[in-house]
């Protein structure tokens, strides 16, 4: 029997094991839409905006370890999932995206809500596809979903007309792909990993640099053996974070621009850096030339393109994290002794004494303004026993989940970290509340990230997503306000978001709960309540708008460098000693 | 450093425009890139002639073997290669200067290959040193229009792995 290329789109997710899918229908894609409704199997999220579609699919994605899936309509939809697939695209998040596409006949002739899909995208997505015969559809999905989910994972796209859809095809689904230009290293160098341990095993002051790689590739059981066994010092990315348990004695937390003292300290000290699954971004190098002077690198990677990219490398192992740490365990199980805990032991006493020089603070006064780091750490506090998925957005608030959010286990962190997109952490917490309906899972936002995607709170209550959002409620695009406070003599050009939403009556107007935190004494109350409601909720908790993120390494500063606290003339300012503008006033009042 | 990387791709819609873009989007250096199908018509040949530091050239190689559509990428540089061009240039000859042309077509090994009263319109191969000579030497009797290929190159056989072909070859 013939099937349409709608009903063969079908068949393939379901073969694929796709149970959700994100979107938002138009014209082109009205054929697949009308099929999508008359089956059971695959549920449709209706999104209030494509861009959600696409972060939701990442949610997804990185909440599950499997592809996520959106579909969006030809021309302006395609052109509003752009910003998600470039999100992904930097984030090796594995998203399928299908797009509409004008007929094949009127291809090229400015039709209606025409847009050269392929062209647009190509830059920002793993691979995509133009499908122009129907019966070319099926083997083109099985490849689409190969190519996100192996190797180094990201998004494909696949464009499909409105005539395919409509077309009728024999359906047969390829058990196997095979592409003669794509196959991704996945055992490491035997060679190179037994160098590898001998440089592990000679290492005085060694550091483990781990980053998202570890997170896809399933690594984390690997990675905790091979810390534990070696007693090396576990430095996180910011998209590692998960990947080594946070309270873990070993833990440093997170290195880079607002890592923790030691976690720097240590790498920038460090004889032996060994990079698992982390690519080196500027913000965890900052200044290339003094990046960790003294070390020797190992770097494993599956993308051959990450290594010596950024930074000279000695002992380059291209494979699979996962692959790669249980060859490496096994030749270090049989060698490792004593006697590298008694090398060691001067760099321990060094890392300790950091750790107690500068370990992240700061002031929280008893009936003074909430501090943003209050309530992550609260809201940690009380939600960890629950195991819960943390999203985020970008900016302060970003960064203190990340500072003060102790993830135990890998692919509960859902943040935007190479593009850093402002409104990704709503919809991608909605994602991942999709693919695990019982969990508790959080949304830690600004005030100023939340409203680049607020529309999907309609999405949230219609297709019962309890995500929870904490809204760090500072008045003003906070990140922006803390460089012109360091950087740019205090002038606030458009970081002052001047007016808010009331948030509480916004959630209930889309049929949400909507909570408000009043003084630092109701915080505990208020998240409990939060947590305890079985429906969307935001949580709106003013807080002190002039509180700034540290340590801090200034863009292109030195890894030993950091900033640990304002400096004088700041506080000089906020404690009302310097003048105060009347805008900054207001905001006071109304934050 | 100038490299000449040899790549090996699908020969399908739009291919061209990746590997473009992955230069563009990246700010590495075209200085000529030409393509062709091969033998084998699933499979197009690019020459690509670029430059830059053993770090961009290492970039530049990972790159384009991450491209999907590529299945075979070599920096010829590593090896000896042979590189060839074409350049076809048409130029003004007033009387006197016809002969001129002929002379310099002849000491270049170059032909004519199409005539006008007024023009000659003359074609020639060979590396880029060459190429610049007989330009520079046209140059004064007024070029018309002139276009080039781009350089194509392929990796020299190693000669004792030749000379073995060769025996193997005669005893069958
Ligand atoms: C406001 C803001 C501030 C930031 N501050 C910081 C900061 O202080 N510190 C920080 O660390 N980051 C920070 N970032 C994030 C930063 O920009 C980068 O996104 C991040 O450092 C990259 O993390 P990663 O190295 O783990 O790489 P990822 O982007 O997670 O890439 C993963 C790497 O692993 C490889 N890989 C994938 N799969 C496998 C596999 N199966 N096996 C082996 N390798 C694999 C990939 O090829 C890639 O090289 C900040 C971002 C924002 C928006
Ligand atoms: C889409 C987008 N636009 C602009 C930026 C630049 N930017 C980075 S952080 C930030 C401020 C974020 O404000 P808010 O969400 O309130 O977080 P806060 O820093 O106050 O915690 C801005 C504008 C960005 N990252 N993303
Ligand atoms: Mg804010």
């Amino acid at each position: 029997m013939k099937l349409t290329g709608a009903e063969i789109f079908i068949e393939c997710l379901k073969r694929e094991g796709v149970k959700t899918l994100f979107a938002l229908p138009g014209g082109v894609v009205l054929k697949i839409f009308d099929t999508l409704h008359q089956q059971k199997d695959v549920e449709v999220i209706l999104t209030r905006h494509e861009q959600g579609a696409g972060h939701m699919a990442e949610g997804y994605a990185k909440a599950t370890g499997k592809a996520g899936v959106c579909l969006v309509t030809s021309g302006p939809g395609m052109t509003n999932v752009i910003t998600a697939l470039a999100d992904a695209y930097m984030d090796s998040v594995p998203v399928v995206c299908f797009s509409g596409q004008v007929p094949t006949s009127l291809i090229g002739n400015d039709a209606f809500q025409e847009a050269d899909n392929i062209g647009l995208s190509r830059p920002c997505t793993k691979y995509n596809f133009l499908v122009k015969d129907v019966n070319d559809l099926a083997g083109t999905i099985k490849e689409a979903f190969y190519i996100a989910t192996t190797g180094r994972p990201g998004p494909v796209l696949v464009d499909i007309p409105k005539d395919v859809s409509m077309a009728k095809a024999d359906f047969t689904y390829p058990n196997s792909v095979s592409i003669r230009g794509y196959n991704p290293t996945v055992e490491g160098n035997k060679w190179q990993i037994k160098q590898a341990a001998e440089a592990i095993m000679k290492a005085k002051k060694p550091i483990l640099y781990v980053g998202g790689g570890v997170v896809f590739s399933g690594a984390s059981q690997e990675l905790i053996e091979l810390a534990e066994m070696t007693q090396i010092p576990v430095d996180m990315t910011l998209m590692g974070l998960g990947a080594f348990p946070g309270e873990h004695p070993l833990s440093m937390g997170m290195l880079g621009m607002h890592g923790t003292y030691q976690a720097n300290m240590a790498m920038h000290y460090s004889d032996l850096v060994i990079a698992i699954g982390a690519r080196f971004d500027d913000r965890v190098t900052g200044k290339v030339s003094e990046f960790c002077p003294h070390a020797k690198v190992i770097h494993v990677d599956i993308d051959p393109t990450s290594i010596r990219k950024n930074i000279h490398v000695d002992i380059p192992i291209v494979g699979d994290c996962r692959t790669v740490l249980r060859e490496l365990n096994q030749i270090l199980r049989a060698t490792v002794n004593g006697e590298q805990k008694d090398l060691r032991k001067p760099w321990w006493d060094q890392i300790r004494d950091w750790q107690q020089a500068h370990p992240l603070t700061y002031h929280q006064e008893k009936d003074g303004p909430i501090k943003p780091q209050q309530v992550v750490k609260r809201l940690y506090e009380l939600t960890k026993d629950r195991d819960p998925i943390v999203a985020t957005d970008v900016g302060q608030h970003q960064m203190w989940a990340a500072q003060y959010f102790k993830l135990a286990k890998p692919n509960r962190w859902l943040t935007s970290g190479g593009l850093g997109t402002m409104g990704f952490g709503f919809p991608a917490a909605m994602g991942a509340q999709a693919a695990f309906r019982d969990r508790l899972v959080l949304c830690i936002a600004g005030d100023g990230s939340i409203q680049m995607n607020m529309q999907e709170m309609a999405t949230a209550v219609l297709s019962k997503l309890p995500v929870k959002i904490i809204i760090l409620n500072n008045g003003f695009h906070g990140m922006v306000r803390q460089w012109q406070d360091l950087f740019y003599e205090g002038r606030y050009a458009s970081s002052n978001l001047g007016t808010t939403p009331d948030f509480v009556k916004l959630a209930e107007a889309y049929g949400a709960v909507g909570l408000r935190v009043k003084k630092v004494g109701d915080l505990d109350a208020v998240l409990k309540e939060a947590i305890a409601t079985d429906k969307p909720v935001i949580v709106d908790v003013p807080t002190y708008p002039y509180e700034n993120c540290y340590p801090m390494i200034p863009a292109g500063g030195c890894n030993h460098e950091m900033i640990l606290e304002d400096p004088p003339e700041l506080k000089m300012k906020q404690s009302g000693g310097a003048k105060v503008t009347p805008e900054d006033k207001d905001t006071v009042l109304t934050a | 450093m100038e490299h000449i990387i040899s790549v090996t791709v699908e020969n399908k819609f739009g291919v061209l425009s990746r590997v473009a873009g992955l230069f563009s989007g990246r700010g590495f250096n075209i200085e000529s890139l030409s393509v062709a199908p091969t033998l084998d018509p699933s499979m197009s040949q690019m020459t690509i002639v670029t430059s830059g530091d053993e770090r961009i050239i290492e970039q530049i190689v990972k790159q384009l073997n991450k491209l999907i559509d590529v299945i075979k990428v070599v920096d010829l540089n590593e090896t000896e290669f042979v590189s060839r061009e074409t350049a076809i240039i048409k130029v003004h000859t007033k009387d006197v200067d016809r002969a001129e042309a002929l002379r310099i077509v002849d000491i270049f090994r170059a032909n004519v290959i199409d005539s006008t009263p007024t023009t000659y319109t003359i074609e020639v191969s060979g590396d880029p040193k060459k190429i610049e000579a007989i330009i520079n030497l046209l140059q004064p009797l007024g070029i018309k229009e002139l276009v080039r290929t781009g350089r194509v190159a392929v990796a020299r056989e190693p000669v004792r792995q030749a000379a073995v072909q060769a025996k193997k070859i005669a005893r069958e």
